[in-house]
């Protein structure tokens, strides 16, 4: 026998129901009103599911291509003092830089898109939402969107044998940190965009992180002062995270990584959410 | 529910609104009359804490909107100058999201949405996306989604600029509707038949400035005759005013027409022809809060 709701349930669920503040975990985290704007584009990504479906193939060309060729053309590698295969070695750089290009992509186009041509901020600030209400949500729905695309890497990553240990697992959490860093300065530097045009300045920026940050091959190839300049850079620091997790090799410095993302992604997002308020609300 | 005192607002050098003061009290509907760049966008702007002002005191439903900008606007429904519909959703999920940014339980929003649709008739329409709609559909559509949180405040600026005839009249008729089901409204126009038709009471704005303030009948007995007798001429063979001196208490020249204002158009009449004045057509008629613009002004609300 199938049981309804007790009489006591409804009363319950009346009582907890209608507008009253509601004590959820997202709202412990200042993050209430944020949600509306996240379940927006679950509204709006229910229609469009294939432009989701199509960032699984990423890892997969990604993978292919390199488990394929480079890998036979190159030995291995020396990381911390052992020795892992190419493979191995790159797996993890290649993740880092596909959070951070699906954290560019899908940032910048969506959020000028919706900013300057369909004006979806102009109405949701006419509602008891703010801007940083609006800032954190969109971040919140392109992290969660990161990270579906970065358990299906990790996943490709292991189906191949391409992960470095079992501690690949805390890849995934910390893929989601270099999605928050990249997607919120991503957010904050299309605030600033007056025109398409100026998209050619994020793939300015992008393409030389993408090769340079020690993602292909380590660090100790450059010349000392270009180690330091590169140390610098965002992607370097993803890179050595997730490599340094998923090979196993713990150290102090990656909590220092750690720190380096997190801060950029709150920077990101707090010049967004100062840039909606003097954009929409002048 | 709204008072300001010397409210002012620029945009860099430019002045928006000059130091206007007006109260609106419960369950009146007021206008906010003026032509293109008087300020009313930016005044609605301010009160639907959308803007912040630059000088001058606000109070909106008792509160500050500087420090309780996300309060206030739980309680304001705004249909906004230039339809901000989500393109990217039905119509129906339209007043669906919007309605969860005031975070009401979905059930809720979703009995009001029947009914909103219904009240905007565009039920046959809600699994439509909103891009292939009408000028008038949208902006019932807008309409019903800044009642879909039940506010006690429905500011709409411009409701019906760039509708046909037919779409005005049934826009008007639905917020005759919410005006007699006592909500509160704050509407700005460019058209005086709206402001006739749809205000309690009403400002006349200028220049970011307030010019007159009052009922559309107090506003038209003060500032205007009862009558007037426009007549028009051929381009550039119009009459002097001189020619006109004497026959009505004022005169307005205007490039296409001649307007006599007059306790009696046809006695004016009259008076011109025995004149030998001779227009091509004439036209008496009451005065208008168009007529009290000019008188202020002098300019027309429509250039
Ligand atoms: N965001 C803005 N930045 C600069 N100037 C503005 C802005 N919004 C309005 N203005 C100017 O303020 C003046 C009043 O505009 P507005 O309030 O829109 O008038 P109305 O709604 O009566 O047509 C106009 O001269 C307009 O150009
Ligand atoms: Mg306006």
């Amino acid at each position: 026998m199938t049981s309804g709701t007790t009489p006591g349930a409804i009363a319950r669920h009346d009582l907890l129901a209608p507008g009253g503040p509601r004590i959820t975990p997202l709202a412990l985290l200042g993050l209430g009103r944020a949600k509306r704007v996240f379940q927006r584009n679950v509204v709006v990504y229910r229609r469009g599911w294939i432009f989701i479906v199509s960032g699984f193939f990423e890892p997969f060309f990604y993978l292919v291509s390199i488990g394929l060729g480079l890998s036979k053309l190159v030995g291995a590698v020396h990381v911390g003092g052992q020795a892992f295969p190419y493979t191995v070695f790159v797996a993890p750089g290649l993740l880092a830089a596909s959070a951070m290009n699906g954290a560019i992509f899908d940032c910048t186009f969506k959020i000028f898109f919706q900013l300057k041509i369909m004006k979806v901020y102009d109405s949701m600030l006419s509602t008891p939402l703010g801007p940083s209400d609006v800032a954190k949500g969109e971040l919140m729905w392109a992290i969660c969107r990161g990270g579906l695309y970065c358990g299906v890497f990790i996943c490709v990553m292991a189906a191949f044998g391409y992960v470095g240990t079992p501690w690949v697992v805390l890849c995934l959490p910390a893929a989601l940190c270099v999605s928050f860093a990249f997607s919120g300065v991503a957010m904050a530097g299309t605030s600033f965009m007056r025109s398409w045009q100026d998209f050619d300045f994020v793939f300015l920026a992008a393409l030389p992180l993408f090769l340079f940050s020690a993602t292909f091959y380590p660090l100790t190839v450059y010349p000392g002062w270009l180690q330091v300049v590169v140390r610098c850079t965002p992607l370097y620091q993803a890179v050595t995270l997730l490599r340094g997790l998923d090979l196993g090799l713990f150290t102090w410095s990656l909590l220092g990584h750690l720190a380096y993302l997190l801060a950029m992604g709150a920077a990101g997002m707090a010049v967004t959410a100062r840039r909606l308020a003097r954009l929409v609300l002048p | 529910m709204v008072s300001a005192r010397r409210l002012f607002k620029h945009f860099e050098e430019l002045v928006a609104v000059d130091h206007v003061d007006f109260d609106i009290v419960r369950g009146e509907s007021f206008g906010f009359l003026g032509p293109n760049g008087a300020g009313k966008t930016s005044t609605m702007r301010m009160i639907a804490c959308m803007s912040p002002k630059s000088g001058g005191e606000l109070t909106v439903l008792g509160m500050d909107p500087e420090t309780r900008g996300p309060d206030i606007r739980a309680r304001i429904g705004l249909v906004p100058q230039e339809d901000s519909l989500d393109l990217q959703l039905t119509v129906l999920d339209n007043l669906m999201i919007y309605g969860r940014y005031f975070d009401l339980p979905k059930k809720v929003i979703g009995e009001r949405a029947a009914s909103l649709l219904e009240f905007a008739q565009l039920t046959e329409r809600a699994h439509d996306t909103v891009e292939p709609l009408s000028g008038g559909m949208k902006r019932r559509l807008t309409i019903a989604r800044a009642l879909i949180s039940e506010p006690d405040l429905l500011i709409l600026d411009e409701p019906t600029t760039g509708l046909d005839p037919q779409a005005r009249h049934l826009l008007w008729d639905r917020l005759y509707r919410l005006k007699s089901r006592g909500v509160t409204l704050i509407i700005t126009t460019h058209y005086m038949d709206e402001a006739e038709q749809l205000c309690d009471r009403l400002v006349v704005m200028d220049k970011g400035k307030i010019a007159a303030s009052g009922s559309p009948a107090s506003l038209i007995e003060r500032y205007s005759t009862r009558e007037v007798l426009e007549l028009r001429f051929p381009p550039d063979a119009g009459p002097s005013r001189n020619a006109l001196a004497g026959i009505a208490e004022r005169v307005e020249l205007l490039p296409d027409r001649v307007l006599l204002y007059t306790e009696s158009g046809d006695r004016a009449l009259a008076e011109v022809g025995a004149r030998g004045i001779t227009p091509l057509t004439w036209l008496v008629r009451r005065s208008t809060l168009e007529d009290v613009f000019l008188s202020l002004t002098g300019r027309t609300l429509i250039d």
